[in-house]
């Protein structure tokens, strides 16, 4: 009897769970595109890019995920290359 | 995705596009290997990261309220002590309790309860992100907003600049509580985020850090300027990089020639008005402030 309160269910409690995410691509209006030639891997893009949605890929070149990103433009901005050009999504 | 950088909090939550607040969050739990809990105050990380049924965090994580960050975490400090003396945590184990709060929720409504836990000296660290207003419920003025700002209840017209009252000095309060270590970052600046980060997590008991986090819908700016905005307000010395450390002051980022004050406020829309004739004088008196407060703080450091 005196032990039932541990059967209570952990209502509060929510675990993260990727399949549940949103799909934040949907926001975007304007698209960052990666120039591979000009960008030169130096990962300066990765930390300001508010979705961590920028990695390398097999050539040590940046990589946008769109599933995630907003579009929002920062990582043209801090690109010491200018090797991110925004486009219309369209 | 990138998964290393999304190790703690994973993408999927809903800041606004070009929010700087994620990129804080990430550099100061990327700077410890311990194990951390997260406690957040009600504001725009917690509405944002923690939408039902989804949650972007991926490390033990408790909301409670927005006045009571310090609070619960004096809680989550305490019960750790707790089952470290009833051996359920072995000794040597760092646990490390973080507190992400906003402006809002650190200087004005949670002050008491960050005020208590840290003069209680209990082991934790708490970051604000200062956006200078309540960005959560729309853009309403805090105690973080700066003088002149045109806000939702500080709106800008025939009678009014702005806000008329000057930003309050936070970083003095806190370091008046004979805290280790209390330090003023920019988003903008992660490097220098991450080494005070780093540092903070070596030290015990209650360690501070205010970062400043340009906030796009309220500064009014494109959504792609949150880095070159942030630059701007330690270059023109509205916002030094610095550091108190054992009653030292430090100051970590100068320049011979800092840039004058309207290099910063004319990026912004929330500045609009200063720029109209009439409303000279604010600028004036914002550049007064911005210089007398670093010649305060020239003072108080000592020279590498």
């Amino acid at each position: 009897m005196s032990e039932d309160w541990k059967n209570i269910e952990e209502g509060a409690v929510i675990k993260h769970d990727p399949k549940k995410s949103p799909k934040t691509g949907d926001w975007r209006y304007m698209k960052p595109k990666v120039d591979k030639k000009a960008c030169v891997g130096c990962g300066m893009c990765f930390g300001h890019c508010p979705e961590a949605a920028i990695d390398y890929d097999d050539e040590r070149k940046a990589d946008i995920d769109y599933d995630v990103c907003k579009g929002c433009g920062v990582c043209a901005t801090v690109c010491p290359q200018k090797a991110i050009k925004i486009v219309s999504s369209s | 995705m990138n998964t290393n950088l999304a190790k703690y909090l994973a993408p999927g939550h809903s800041t606004c596009a070009g929010c700087g607040i994620p990129a804080i969050v990430r550099t100061v739990l990327e700077a410890t290997k311990d194990p951390v809990i997260v406690v957040n105050v009600t504001g725009c990380l917690e509405v944002t990261s923690t939408l039902y049924p989804y949650s972007a965090w991926k490390v033990p994580y408790i909301h409670s309220a927005f006045e009571n960050g310090g609070a619960t975490a004096a809680g989550v400090a305490g019960t750790i002590k707790a089952f470290r003396r009833r051996n359920k945590i072995p000794a040597g184990k760092k646990i490390q309790v973080v507190v992400f709060a906003g402006d809002g929720g650190t200087y004005d409504i949670g002050l008491q309860s960050l005020s208590g836990a840290l003069e209680r000296q209990h082991d934790f660290l708490y970051v604000c992100y200062d956006n200078e207003a309540y960005m959560n419920t729309g853009g309403q003025r805090s105690g973080a907003t700066p003088y002149g700002a045109d806000t939702e209840t500080t709106p800008s017209g025939k009678q009014s600049f702005g806000k008329r009252e000057k930003r309050k000095d936070l970083m003095s309060i806190v370091v008046a509580h004979h805290l280790k270590y209390a330090a003023q970052a920019n988003v903008a600046y992660l490097p220098d985020l991450k080494k005070k980060a780093e540092k903070a997590f070596e030290m015990e008991g209650p360690r501070f850090l205010l970062v400043l986090q340009p906030c796009t819908n309220l500064w009014k700016y494109a959504t792609s300027e949150y880095v070159n905005i942030g630059k701007l307000a330690t270059e023109t010395n509205f916002w030094p990089l610095w550091e108190y450390l054992d009653g030292k002051y430090k100051i970590n980022w100068a320049t011979e020639k800092p840039k004058p004050i309207e290099e910063f406020l004319k990026t912004q829309g929330r500045f609009k008005h200063l720029f109209k004739p009439g409303n000279e004088h604010v600028i004036a008196e914002m550049q007064k402030e911005v210089d007398e407060n670093w010649r305060r703080l020239m003072n108080l450091a000592e020279v590498d």
